[in-house]
């Protein structure tokens, strides 16, 4: 038995909203670097070139990168012999999303009563957590800010089994065309096949961990995510929409075994600014 | 191409889809939240909180500002959901938007009509976007945090035209540009 702190889990959490939100990954900058290489619009090269100037100036200024600094979705691998001690877990996090989003200068973005009044909570909580127990006592924390505008640019549809590898690579083909300059490309497309809906849903934001470009370590997973790749790229979106070769960075598929009755696909857009920060307590 | 506002019909008529533009001097930020509140305030014949006339709406909430700062970060946010609000907006006289996404054929149809102009600025670039912005206040609507009503004063503030009089549209123009077909 280990024991973890709730004010440790909170200080890591407001730390890692704020990192997250300024410094963009080394591995988002290495593949926008590539996209500006391999770019051939003009208009495209340009726009990558803004893009990676705001990823400097955030870094110096200490500014957030994006100002919809998101709502927070929090992934938890939590060792079974950890004992989270001194309050509750959940709270604690969202205490951390409050401490960060007031001590970073970060958006509140998260209103109550969607349907109706949409009240603005004022601190960016509720956070929405994920919680996976695994074997050990070290408590992993991800923070993932999501933006508002690629999250918007979700998808998920039960296809008959019988539309097969072609009737997915369609169907996330298509989500990618629909969804056009909104999600402000270039984007990571993450995919989720299998499992049931909340499952499938999950594993397609989860696809969005995965180091910009890493592939998926299933070979036959691996190579259909290069096709519905080089098909995206084919659709001439380009960065922000204005046209180009580069309309994603990557697309990270993940998979779940599912019914014999459905085949699930869900999609889950991340914009350029794909942010995540992750600390092992 | 350097463009100041408040914007002229000549202005105006000079611009095409895909003209890279810089915006020197007073832009006015709404979304979603405060064009409910516009078109709320318009169905009660009440006036609106600021003059549209010849004027750029911008759709942002920024984020807040740090001390000595004016602003926060303040890119632009997905402009397709304020098209509902939007022909009447342009019914008032307003000239310009600012945001991301493409408009809806009804919100195109009301610029060619109304002789105005759809800008895009970079999405996701909000801490350089920022850096042209010289001042930032509240003007209305204090209650909505982010989405409050606010007019900027901007120096050199960098856009694309997407939507020009003409009935040209840089998205479709690029996007047609650069679409491959699956057996090329």
């Amino acid at each position: 038995m280990r024991e973890i702190s709730c004010q440790e889990i909170t200080d890591t959490v407001a730390r890692l909203c704020i990192e997250a939100n300024y410094y963009l990954g080394d591995d988002v900058l290495e593949a926008l670097r590539q996209a500006r290489e391999n770019e051939v619009s003009p208009v495209g090269r340009e726009v990558l070139d803004q893009i990676l100037e705001n990823a400097n100036i955030a870094r110096q200024e200490k500014t957030p990168l994006c100002q919809d600094t998101g709502m927070t979705a929090v992934f938890l691998e939590l060792g079974q012999d950890v004992h989270i001690v001194g309050g509750g877990l959940y709270e604690a996090i969202n205490e951390g999303v409050r401490k960060g989003y007031r001590e970073g200068y970060l958006r509140k973005s998260v209103v109550d009563r969607p349907f109706s009044a949409r009240i603005n909570t004022k601190d960016n909580t509720p956070a929405v957590i994920h919680t996976d127990i695994v074997p050990g006592d070290k408590l992993k924390i991800t923070v993932c800010p999501k933006g508002g505008g690629s999250e918007n640019m979700s998808y998920l549809e039960m296809l008959s089994p019988a539309a097969g590898r072609q009737g997915v690579i369609d169907f996330v083909v298509d989500c990618v065309d629909r969804s056009g300059a909104n999600p402000c490309p270039p984007i990571i497309v993450g995919v989720g096949i299998g499992g049931t809906t909340d499952q499938t849903a999950l594993i397609a934001k989860k696809a969005l961990l995965r180091p910009v470009g890493q592939p998926n370590p299933d070979p036959e997973v691996a190579e259909l995510e290069a096709e519905i790749l080089e098909r995206v790229n084919r659709l001439g979106i380009g960065p922000q929409g204005f046209g180009g070769r580069v309309t994603a960075l990557a697309v990270h598929v993940e998979t779940f075994p599912c019914h014999i009755a459905s085949l699930p696909v869900a999609v889950n857009i991340q914009c350029h600014s794909a942010r995540h920060k992750e600390a092992i307590l | 191409m350097k463009i100041t506002t408040p914007l002229t019909d000549d202005v105006i008529g000079q611009l095409h889809a895909g003209d890279n533009v810089t915006i020197t001097g007073t832009i006015y930020v709404a979304r979603d939240a405060a064009h409910k509140r516009f078109v709320e305030a318009l169905d009660r014949g009440e006036p609106l909180p600021f003059d549209p006339r010849g004027q750029i709406i911008y759709y942002m909430a920024p984020s807040p500002a740090p001390p000595g700062k004016p602003i926060g970060s303040a890119g632009p946010t997905t402009s397709g959901r304020m098209d509902p609000y939007t022909p009447r907006l342009l019914e008032q006289g307003l000239k310009g938007m600012i945001g991301k996404g493409n408009r809806g054929p009804e919100v195109r149809e009301a610029l060619k009509k109304h002789k105005a102009v759809y800008f895009a600025a970079i999405g996701g670039a909000g801490a350089l976007i920022a850096n042209s912005i010289r001042k930032a206040e509240v003007i209305a609507y204090e209650d909505l945090g982010p989405e409050a009503l606010l007019r900027l004063e901007v120096e050199a503030f960098p856009v694309i035209v997407v939507n020009d009089i003409y009935g040209g549209d840089a998205y479709e123009e690029g996007k047609r540009k650069y679409k491959m077909a699956n057996d090329q």
